[in-house]
């Protein structure tokens, strides 16, 4: 058989192909020629062979045929098939195949092998790819190594061991003797790996650490001859004499002096010298300047070191390099909180790097920063540059920057004026990269800032006249417009000009926003509630009353469902129209986590308006949607909330009952349950055509068990507010079929408040293989022991099931 | 550091060395996407990136792109140092090195490396005796093929 082909011939061949096709069969074909070489266990080609199947494998063919040659070179004489095959195993092996472990015995000898390059080798194999059973059997071996006066072996020695101890930290112990003197070797390479040893065993046990202190005079003996000595030409790089040792030495420094006065007090000096000695100007200086700094702010060091490391930073900052701008503004960005002061007088270069031309992360950074060193007194100055910045950033930074813009102003706002200015001028400029929750919270602001009511629809109303591509922007502004319509009407504005507009004029825009394709249905259901809000507010009644009947036939089952909530609005209970359609009560935050908190009212005595100030009505399952329910507070009304199929009529009767129950005030219509005189009536009552009293359940058992439906209550307080129990339910399904289209219902008495969140299916799997979970919360403010009546509907095995149940035994800790 | 890779303009890889232990279909995932992200950056963007949870760091040298993946406590400055420092020694030992040189020598690329950095990190950090130890291992490397020609020879000829 003739000789194999070279690897340098092989690869000039491959490199000829025209195609991958091409490519490919060269491949295939003599990648048979090894296959057939290897049978032949040919021991003078199996190095060119194999060379020449890694390059192959570069090209990104498999080559796992190879592994056992790789072995069987690593075991022959031949420094040459050695060297391959020990690069091989680093290539084609690892740890995850069987294969490796045959290699132990091999690195084992070649670890005591007469040559030291051979004993390089099994190290470097050993250190980059050995697994944790190899690194178990031949750590003593290394430990052996580590000890020899070959300093050639015994830096490769420390990094295997770092390597060893990594896979099995367990035997880091076994190496601490030989670390002794390894500080005291005069060869750089020693030196180096030996640092890198022993941070590594400090960072992994704090035992380490401590016996390790003491070594701190000795780092900064060496740091010091490094600076201090003369021209040494092996170690050179543009005048810094051994870089690398030097910052390996200074991260050593900041994990021991890390918590530690003494320590720090040690290196102080040495700190100082390095900051203020250290050439500038190539990236090697400031590569030693950067540790430097990262070690000064770990330290606990004086603050004159601080100052000077937060200097070198804003030094950084102004660099031509952008490398360093990038690396000064992430250290800033983790110092900022600490040292807010010093990096405030970085401030206005911080903000430059805004305009950097330059890559996004740096821009990204500088955004962080600048968000971070906002104040009362920059706040004008610094909102101008980051609302410049949200001009020109990248579209997948604007939504973080706009969520910052808006906090900022929340916390900073010199003016209520300025406040709805800044929001305007980031839902006209961002308003699409908007966060969803930001228009809830935009609204509650404009509600509270009263005086600014009529400047702020004037605004938004002008705003729509220019643009309804952007969501939130059009959300708010329909929002506002159906609240505040009016000031618009009447020019009230004392801010500017006020705008001559009239009520038809307000009508075509917010019924252009109805049909326009741009807008989502989310913004369809603003734009028709709040041109159902105006219906008490202008005088065009019958024109909105057209309106409303025509979305009564809308495809869009949200629409349909609100028109003709709507259009019963008005046919039947006309008389309750004003004082439904009332200005919203000025909402109070609780809690700045957002609109699934219970809302506290401010003691509203009328019924406050039902319509919902989030997109889902009052009978859509979104938890949004029941935060409004809630400010029916002043009335203890409670809320049935389903997940309801849409069946309008149905739907807006049951919603009716409700208020049919608050204006009468008195008992439940319907036929009164046979309940002890003492409770206070249920106004579930309407519903029910049954007993209503199936099981009492005892909460700690289920609290509803029948017909393979088992229902369990779980409770927990919520924070902030301790009144509030947060029940959630879960309801499993024992029988051999699913419970689909599962609904849960609930209602508690008079006094207290109920909010239901959205359940997490509407399918009870059978067999409980899983439970539909829901939460529950409810307002206690009277303290008063807690009551349900649930109602539960579901499909089972093709009939629909309705059930009724009392749950009484609450534990005493849910409620008190 | 947990991964060096090179790799052309065209996004053909040269060498990859792997500190960390991964599948053979992660490698190339990791790769493959890593070598799109770099080859996308504009020229005047930094040499930094974040990638996943890694630091990347790359330059470009001629037509080859070095790119290493760094951990978040390691200092990315020395690491375009260390970048640095691998091209030199390249260079010294090929004379004016180029991607050619690499491609055709692939091999001594990969032992230049395991002679300056053993598990992700520096083992010497004199060029000198870098390019000293190396000079040694290939001397040996011609001494054990010499030995062998004259003694297959005279086995041949059956005078041994």
């Amino acid at each position: 058989m003739p000789a194999p082909i070279r690897l340098r011939e092989l690869i000039r061949t491959i490199r000829t192909a025209r195609t991958q096709a091409e490519e490919r069969e060269m491949i295939q074909k003599e990648c048979a020629a090894i296959r057939s070489s290897f049978r032949e266990e040919d021991n003078t080609y199996r190095c060119r062979n194999v060379a020449k199947l890694l390059y192959m494998h570069m090209l990104g063919y498999p080559a796992h045929f190879g592994q056992l040659e790789c072995l069987k070179l690593i075991a022959s004489q031949k420094f040459t098939d050695k060297r391959i095959g020990y690069l091989g195993a680093m290539l084609l092996l690892d740890e995850r195949q069987d294969v490796h472990l045959l290699m132990t015995n091999c690195i084992k000898n070649d670890l005591n092998h007469s040559t030291q390059y051979v004993q390089g080798l099994a190290l470097c194999t050993l250190g980059c790819m050995g697994s944790s059973e190899m690194c178990r059997d031949l750590a003593g071996e290394v430990e052996k190594l580590l000890k020899t006066s070959n300093s050639y072996l015994r830096k490769k020695a420390a990094l295997c061991a770092v390597h060893v101890i990594r896979k099995v930290p367990e035997l880091m112990e076994m190496f601490l003797p030989a670390t002794k003197n390894l500080l005291s070797e005069k060869n750089h390479g020693v030196l180096h790996t030996s640092v890198v040893l022993l941070t590594e065993m400090c960072e992994r046990s704090p035992d380490m650490l401590a016996h390790f202190r003491k070594l701190v005079p000795q780092l900064v003996r060496i740091l010091k001859n490094l600076i201090m000595s003369g021209y040494s030409p092996e170690h050179d790089v543009s005048g810094i004499s051994d870089p690398f040792l030097q910052v390996r030495i200074l991260r050593l420094l900041r994990i021991l002096g890390k918590g530690d006065d003494d320590s720090s007090e040690a290196m102080n000096d040495i700190l100082a010298q390095v900051a203020t000695n250290t050439e500038t100007s190539k990236n090697v200086g400031n590569a030693i300047l950067y540790e430097t700094v990262l070690t000064i702010m770990d330290i606990k060091s004086e603050s004159g070191l601080r100052v000077l490391a937060i200097n070198i930073l804003g030094r950084f900052l102004l660099n031509n390099d952008k490398n360093i701008r990038y690396v000064a503004l992430t250290s800033l960005l983790k110092t900022v909180q600490t040292d807010h002061n010093a990096v405030q007088r970085h401030r206005s270069t911080i903000v430059d790097c805004l305009k950097d031309l330059d890559v996004s992360i740096k821009r990204l950074r500088a955004m962080e920063l600048s968000f971070a060193l906002v104040n009362g007194n920059n706040i004008r100055g610094m909102m101008k540059e980051l609302l410049y910045f949200l001009d020109s950033c990248d579209p997948e930074f604007k939504a973080d920057c706009a969520s910052g813009v808006f906090l900022a102003a929340e916390k900073y706002a010199p003016s209520k004026r300025w406040h709805i200015d800044t929001i305007m001028r980031v839902l006209t400029t961002a308003g699409s990269y908007v966060r969803d929750d930001s228009v809830p919270n935009l609204i509650q602001l404009i509600t509270n800032s009263v005086e600014m009511h009529a400047y702020t629809v004037q605004r938004l109303y002008k705003a729509l006249l220019d643009d309804i591509s952007q969501q939130p922007l059009v959300q708010v502004a329909s929002w506002c417009i159906g609240e505040y319509g009016d000031l618009l009407l009447s020019g009230q504005c004392e801010e500017e000009e006020p705008i001559q507009v009239t009520e038809d004029e307000v009508l075509d825009v917010l019924e252009g926003l109805l049909v326009s394709n741009l807008s989502t249905p989310v913004t369809r259901g603003y734009s028709l509630t709040a041109i159902m809000k105006l219906s008490t507010r202008f005088s065009s009644v019958n024109r909105i009353k057209k309106v409303v009947s025509i979305y009564g036939s809308s495809i869009d089952v949200e629409l349909q469902q609100r028109a003709v909530e709507y259009n019963a609005l008005f046919k039947k209970y006309d008389h309750m129209r004003p004082a439904l359609l009332e200005r919203m009560p000025i909402m109070e935050k609780t809690a700045s986590n957002g609109p699934t908190e219970i809302v506290q009212t401010n003691g509203e005595t009328e019924p406050s308006v039902v319509e919902p100030k989030h997109p889902p009505p009052v009978n859509q399952p979104a938890s949004q949607g029941n935060d409004l329910l809630d400010l029916l507070g002043g009335n203890d009304v409670p809320v049935i909330q389903t997940t309801m199929p849409t069946k309008p009529a149905s739907a807006g009767g049951e919603l009716l009952d409700l208020l049919g129950d608050l204006s009468l005030g008195g008992p439940a219509p319907a036929p009164a349950p046979p309940a002890p005189a003492s409770q206070p009536p249920f106004l579930l009552d309407g519903l029910s055509s049954q007993p209503l009293f199936n099981d009492i359940a005892a909460a700690g058992e289920a609290a509803y068990n029948k017909n393979g439906l088992k229902i369990d209550f779980t409770f927990e307080r919520a924070n902030p507010n301790p009144n509030v129990a947060v029940i959630t339910i879960h309801a499993s399904n024992s029988t051999e079929a699913d419970m689909t289209d599962f609904v849960f219902q609930a209602a508690v008495p008079k006094t207290f408040q109920l909010q239901l969140l959205s359940p997490s299916s509407n399918v009870v799997p059978a067999l409980n293989q899983g439970t539909v979970t829901q939460v529950i919360r409810v307002l206690n403010q009277q303290k008063q022991q807690l009551r349900m009546r649930i109602k539960l509907t579901y499909t089972h095995k093709g009939s629909a099931v309705q059930d009724l149940a009392e749950v009484n035994n609450f534990p005493p800790q849910s409620w008190q | 550091m947990q991964f060096m890779l090179l790799f052309s303009r065209q996004g053909k890889l040269r060498l990859q060395k792997w500190y960390v232990p991964l599948s053979d279909k992660e490698k190339k995932k990791i790769t493959r996407e890593l070598v799109q992200t770099v080859l996308a950056r504009k020229p005047k963007m930094c040499s930094f990136l974040e990638w996943r949870d890694l630091k990347i760091v790359y330059k470009r040298y001629a037509s080859l792109y070095f790119c290493c993946a760094i951990e978040d406590q390691d200092n990315e400055l020395i690491t375009l140092e260390i970048i640095h420092r691998y091209v030199e020694l390249l260079d010294k030992y090929f004379g004016s090195v180029c991607e050619l040189d690499i491609i055709f020598n692939f091999e001594k690329a990969y032992f230049i490396l395991d002679e300056f950095l053993l598990g992700g990190e520096a083992q010497e950090t004199s060029k000198k005796n870098v390019l000293k130890a190396i000079e040694q291992a290939d001397l040996l490397q011609e001494d054990t093929k010499e030995a062998e020609t004259p003694r297959s020879v005279l086995e041949e000829i059956g005078l041994t």
